[in-house]
């Protein structure tokens, strides 16, 4: 029974927070529809938060896409890591492709059973799922209707977000060594190239840092 | 097509098909430690880096304003543990309030 309690309970608090995104989104000049069809297609808070704040800054569409792309790549890893659990096939797959995030798999890896797994999956993925684009919806509604972003503190909202999405991983020197590293070289090409490169090129400090255990 | 729906359709795309990617490929493909070492480190990065900027950055130019106002609040909630929301809305009502009254205005 406590899977099925932790799974609802945490879909409603992280899906509860696609309002901060919907709210962000519209800010960043995104549409509530586009907004929306963020929240149903790509459906990836990090991702979806990276191409609004990409475009926000005033950078390229394909910079957007690519920081986005860069954050999703451990979705592929979940995957992996899901596949030999749930046992897949068809468009039963590809459902669970697009319910792989953060969330329901680490839900299901901490299970300790395969039957639980999956049940913690299948329930965290749809409820978020189902939270987080009728929260998105909600926030966007909610920007749309407020105006100027900045007077209601939205523009402070949005880095807000990405620290709280990065402090959880902040968990040894090298990951602190990392952050500290990624927002320097960030700031000091801000200046001098087109907007969203900063952001993107931080991915080769990435592979810098993680090149050798 | 304006930059946004370019975006939104791009971006989609390329989340589903990493996802979906995931669920298919052989698991031996993707289990090299080095992978798995950089695919832990590119959220930290970009994601720093998407602090630094969306706090920092008007345009080209590299500002202190109002959202400095939030970013503290966040970081102080997250130093006593608050929960997501709080950080967030936190963060927004520093930096309206410093906004308002023409904090760091420029």
């Amino acid at each position: 029974m406590s899977v099925k309690r932790d799974s609802l309970s945490l879909s409603f608090a992280v899906g509860a927070y696609g309002t901060a995104f919907g709210a962000a989104s519209v800010s960043a000049h995104f549409t509530v529809l586009q907004s929306c069809l963020l929240s149903l297609l790509t459906f990836s808070g990090a991702s979806q938060f990276a191409v609004i704040g990409v475009l926000g800054v005033g950078g390229s569409a394909l910079s957007g896409i690519a920081t986005a792309t860069l954050l999703g790549t451990r979705n592929t890893l979940y995957g992996i890591r899901m596949a030999p659990i749930l046992r897949l096939q068809g468009f039963k797959r590809v459902i669970a492709a697009q319910l792989t995030i953060d969330e329901s798999t680490a839900i299901a890896t901490a299970q300790k059973d395969e039957v639980d797994a999956r049940k913690g999956f299948w329930i965290t993925g749809i409820g978020i799922f189902i939270f987080w684009n009728f929260f998105t919806l909600l926030g966007a509604l909610g920007a749309k209707a407020i105006g100027d972003p900045a007077a209601w503190g939205l523009d402070a909202a949005v880095p807000a977000a990405f620290i709280g999405l990065v402090w959880p991983r902040l968990v040894d020197r090298k990951s602190r060594l990392l952050a500290a590293a990624a927002a320097i070289l960030s700031l000091a090409l801000v200046p001098f190239t087109p907007a969203g490169v900063p952001i993107i090129t931080t991915a080769l400090l990435a592979v810098a840092f993680g090149w050798r255990s | 097509m304006s930059p946004q729906w370019i975006a939104v359709i791009g971006t989609s795309f390329f989340a589903f098909a990493l996802k979906y990617a995931g669920a298919s490929v052989p698991a031996k493909w993707l289990n090299h430690p080095r992978v798995g070492r950089i695919n832990l480190f590119i959220p930290i990065a970009l994601l720093t880096a998407l602090v630094a900027v969306n706090s920092f950055a008007s345009k080209s130019k590299l500002v202190i304003d109002h959202r400095i106002f939030g970013l503290g609040v966040a970081l102080i909630a997250l130093a006593l543990k608050l929960p997501f929301p709080v950080i967030v809305i936190g963060a927004a009502a520093g930096s309206a309030l410093a906004y308002h009254f023409h904090f760091l205005a420029q």
